[in-house]
């Protein structure tokens, strides 16, 4: 079992963290904290990404030296190198939970301008008490 | 020029989207011309491919050239560009429509509507076309962003709902996101048509059941499918006219279209229909969604909010034409897909005219409104009749092929569900009719002053007329060519394997 969860632990990682943004987003009761569990949330999908392309035994950078030059036909050694393409679709991840990210500020800003309060209760109450 | 169509439609829209503020800085007034004009260049492109499309059967594109699966493809075939018509189209109504009412809602705001208004339909648009995963998930941020800060907007209670649309929101596009990671481990690609090739033989795979799991749920956030639509009916309800207008008929059906993507040609039908029981549960989903969100919408005075709780039961008849997994189930799904889109633009449409003139959406309140507002109050009627299914509106039609579909796939349950949603329906909407046409004026309105006894007329202004009216004629006549366009389009639509 501890072999299962350590040889694996990348993964493991992932879900933990996801479970913690999972669960601030639906328990918590401030705005800013689901925005912040939502981040998280985020950020542990882009760290699985980047963990699926890792490969042990001196892989390295994907920077192909000597193939440039009309080497067509020789192979190159897959395992020498990254995978570089979960990296770079995490780049746009990225760019997508920043913009998430800041328009739920704004969102924020909004609410806190007309409640006077990030706390979803009270908003939930002075909504009620004003009849909308 | 007609070749490069696909990448036009996608382009036009984006690019014109960032001149917006530009234009917006130098004369204010040109920003809605100049979106009109920007949406009758990708309904053109649309045409242009569905006419590509229907003579030399389907193609795809490949951006800057290179061949998939490495570079990302753009697929064109009967469904994606009969989708991509239907998307144009409606967005190119509601633009014309928009003018007015922007002015008067977002009287400050008129520049920066129509920026995320123009990069809103540039999301659907993407989500459509595309024919790699990983770009839909952009597609469908791109167009998600877009519709929180356009819902925020609106009236009051707007940004709660908006917010609590992000967060929804936001773990939807993250499910599929995970559910794009799970298929690329096990496959290595992100092409969808190179995935339908290399995904059969792992069909045994764990991997690949979770990250099935993860796209059905992730769509059901986004596409708001039953028990997940929690976060939809403040959302749209609270959204400005034009706005609602627009994403109520587009993002469920686009989600929805995403769904038949996934579930039959990114995984084959033998797969979504044996190896797990999803189409079950789904039926079974939309069978409480249209009841659920009958008997909601029942309990509604506020017509916008009855709206959308109608919607959540039409979103059920498109999933559970999709879960009865037969041909003739699935031509009704998609062809709901347009009808629906065409009544749904036009009830929301509707909505804002009233709410425009009137000024109150309280459907009590709504007496003599056939007086005031003859032709916006026709297409009303026109519609209504459509969604209780009499022909010959197009409601009829999609219903029609769903209760065979259901009745084909031995499913009494779910046909009995259609045939009361349409009661329901009638009786939701007659209730807003009889208000409108029969109810006298109430004696504290009559002896409010000597004028209210004569009812002026006083129509909404013309360019939110003309697309009302298009959009209710547009109903009929979708009713009475339906069996061209299933003979000419849908059935080619459906996935070959049924």
């Amino acid at each position: 079992m501890l072999d299962y969860v350590i040889g694996k632990y990348n993964f493991w990682i992932y879900v933990v963290l996801m479970m913690i943004g999972l669960y601030a987003m639906m328990g918590k009761k401030n705005l800013v904290k689901k925005l912040i569990g939502m981040n998280i949330f985020q950020s542990a999908i882009i760290l699985f990404y980047i963990s699926t392309g890792v490969k042990k035994g001196g892989a390295t950078v994907p920077i192909l030296m000597g193939h440039a030059q009309g080497h067509g036909h020789q192979a190159i050694d897959v395992a020498g190198y990254l995978n570089p393409l979960p990296h770079v679709l995490m780049l746009t991840a990225i760019v997508v939970s920043i913009a998430t990210t800041g328009v739920a500020l704004a969102i924020l800003i909004l609410i806190y301008r007309r409640y006077n309060t990030l706390e979803e209760d009270e908003i939930l109450k002075i909504r009620k008490d004003t009849g909308v | 020029m007609a070749e490069q169509f696909p990448a036009l439609i996608i382009v036009v829209p984006l690019i014109a989207a960032f001149f917006i503020p530009l234009i917006g800085w130098w004369k204010k007034q040109l920003c809605y011309p100049w979106v009109v004009a920007v949406l009758v260049v990708t309904f053109i492109s649309s045409l242009g491919i569905i006419n590509t499309v229907m003579t030399t059967g389907k193609f795809s594109y490949r951006l800057g050239g290179w061949a998939p699966p490495w570079g990302i493809e753009y697929a064109l075939d009967y469904l994606s560009a009969f989708m991509l018509v239907i998307v144009s189209f409606i967005s190119l109504m509601v633009a014309v429509y928009s003018k007015k009412s922007v002015e008067k809602e977002l009287p400050e705001k008129t520049v920066p509507f129509y920026t995320l208004f123009l990069l809103l339909i540039t999301g659907l648009l993407g989500i459509v076309i595309t024919g790699d995963v990983f770009n839909l998930f952009v597609f469908l941020e791109i167009s998600s962003l877009s519709c929180y800060a356009l819902i925020a907007i609106g009236e009051e209670g707007a940004p709660i709902a908006a917010f609590n649309y992000v967060i929804m929101g936001t773990i939807g596009a993250c499910f599929y996101l995970l559910g794009v990671g799970y298929l690329y481990v096990a496959t290595g690609s992100l092409n969808m048509a190179d995935l339908a090739v290399i995904l059969p033989n792992m069909y045994h795979s764990k991997i690949i059941l979770v990250a099935f799991a993860f796209f059905t749920v992730g769509i059901m956030i986004k596409g708001a499918i039953f028990p997940l639509h929690i976060w939809m009916p403040d959302a749209y309800s609270t959204a400005p006219s034009a706005v609602s207008a627009l994403i109520a008929p587009l993002m469920t059906k686009v989600a929805a279209y995403v769904m038949i993507r996934i579930m039959f040609t990114i995984f084959q039908p033998r797969f979504s229909v044996e190896t797990v029981p999803v189409m079950t549960i789904l039926g079974w989903l939309a069978f409480i969604a249209i009841f659920a969100g009958g008997i909601k919408a029942l309990a509604q005075t506020d017509l916008k909010k009855m709206l959308v709780y109608i919607l959540v039961a039409e979103v059920g008849y498109i999933v559970m034409g999709v879960s009865v997994a037969n041909r003739i189930g699935l031509t009704g799904a998609i062809l709901h897909i347009l009808n629906d889109a065409f009544m749904m633009a036009c009830l929301f449409l509707v909505v804002g005219a009233i709410s425009y003139r009137i000024g109150t959406r309280d459907i009590h309140k709504l007496h003599n409104l056939n007086k005031i507002m003859p032709f916006t109050m026709g297409a009303f009627t026109i519609t209504a009749l459509s969604m209780v299914g009499i022909p010959p509106a197009c409601g009829f039609f999609s219903k029609w092929y769903l209760i065979l579909g259901t009745i084909e796939a031995g499913q009494w349950a779910f046909a009995a569900a259609l045939l009361c949603s349409s009661l329901i329906n009638a009786v939701l909407f007659f209730r807003v009719i009889e208000c409108a046409y029969f109810k006298p004026m109430e004696p504290a309105y009559a002896n409010d002053g000597g004028e209210t006894h004569m009812v002026q007329r006083d129509e909404a202004p013309l360019t939110m007329l003309v697309p009302i009216v298009i959009m209710a004629a547009g109903i009929i006549l979708l009713g009475i060519f339906s069996g061209n366009i299933i003979s000419s389009i849908i059935q080619f639509a459906v996935p070959a394997s049924f």
